[in-house]
């Protein structure tokens, strides 16, 4: 599988360990996709007209958008998509998603931060797009074979 | 505008039965640009253990929007959508969803803050199947940032 790995298994995760950086694109076209495939109409997500009169520097990405790219980061690396118990972020930056042809970019990186009982393992993540940090607080405990 | 703080602790009704489809997964992983097989592809799904093709982690928001939906356009919370940026999100899951999943979603406004000049609407919503099973809980905090 792409992404941070795939397939971790609880006896060889360490604590304290850092994965490997991903970067995954969203476009204008990405918004749109995920605005009809989530019911999520917001206009702050399609029109830059109303997103700037509300104060938007331009159209921004919705924030469960950036929460499913370090989701996919988080199952790319367990190997099992069906394997987090429990995902929490903060969205501290909104992703901002200029009409110039390449969008932006979320960059998302995990640490071990701890091994739990009944082979849970819990992951911190930071992600960022250009120069903010577009999410904090984000940890994700998973159960690893 | 504030939001009525009288809607703290207030519960909503439970929305409609939901099907889950694989349909549905398929258009989101699509949206979400992940490509895993799980989300596609049911023999690779029941290989590793599910009885059909699974939904991404954050899929729950599809569940959860008309029962969130029945939060932020209540009238009498006087929400104003277009100042609103999500906040917070958190899932506990009991499991994934799957494709044949037949689910309800019931929400809970759990806190209404305010901090200077924006306003904090934290809601919990429980999917769980028409049976009772507990599915996954989304606890989401909604941010109504004060006039441009």
């Amino acid at each position: 599988m792409s992404g941070a790995g795939g397939a971790a298994r609880y006896a060889d995760v360490t604590a304290g360990a850092t994965l490997p950086t991903v970067t995954y694109p969203v476009t204008r076209l990405s918004l749109i996709k995920y605005c009809g495939a989530s019911g999520d109409f917001n206009v702050i997500h399609w029109n830059e007209r109303v997103a700037r009169s509300v104060g938007l520097p331009n159209v921004i990405a919705h924030g469960m958008l950036t929460m499913a790219q370090a989701g996919r980061y988080v199952t790319d690396w367990a190997g099992d998509a069906g394997a987090l118990v429990e995902f929490g972020v903060r969205f501290s930056a909104p992703v901002v998603v200029p009409d110039d042809g390449t969008g932006a970019t979320i960059e998302v990186t995990g640490t071990i931060e701890d091994k739990l009982d009944d082979n849970r393992v819990v992951l911190g993540l930071t992600a960022r797009s250009g120069e903010e940090k577009v999410l904090t607080r984000a940890r994700a405990v998973v159960r690893l074979p | 505008m504030a939001l009525n703080k009288d809607y703290a602790g207030r519960s909503f009704p439970a929305t409609a039965p939901y099907e889950v489809s694989r349909v549905k997964i398929a258009e989101f992983a699509d949206a979400i640009g992940d490509p895993n097989p799980l989300f596609r592809d049911r023999a690779a799904a029941q290989a590793a253990g599910y009885p059909d093709v699974i939904a991404p982690p954050t899929f729950p928001v599809v569940v959860a929007m008309a029962a969130s939906g029945m939060v932020v356009r209540d009238p009498g919370l006087g929400l104003n959508y277009a100042m609103v940026v999500h906040g917070e999100q958190r899932f506990e899951y009991s499991r994934p969803l799957h494709a044949g999943d037949l689910v309800t979603a019931q929400s809970t406004i759990s806190a209404i803050r305010e901090v200077g000049s924006i306003t904090m609407l934290t809601t919990e919503t429980q999917i769980r199947t028409m049976d009772g099973e507990h599915v996954c809980t989304g606890i989401s905090t909604l941010v109504e940032r004060g006039e441009a």
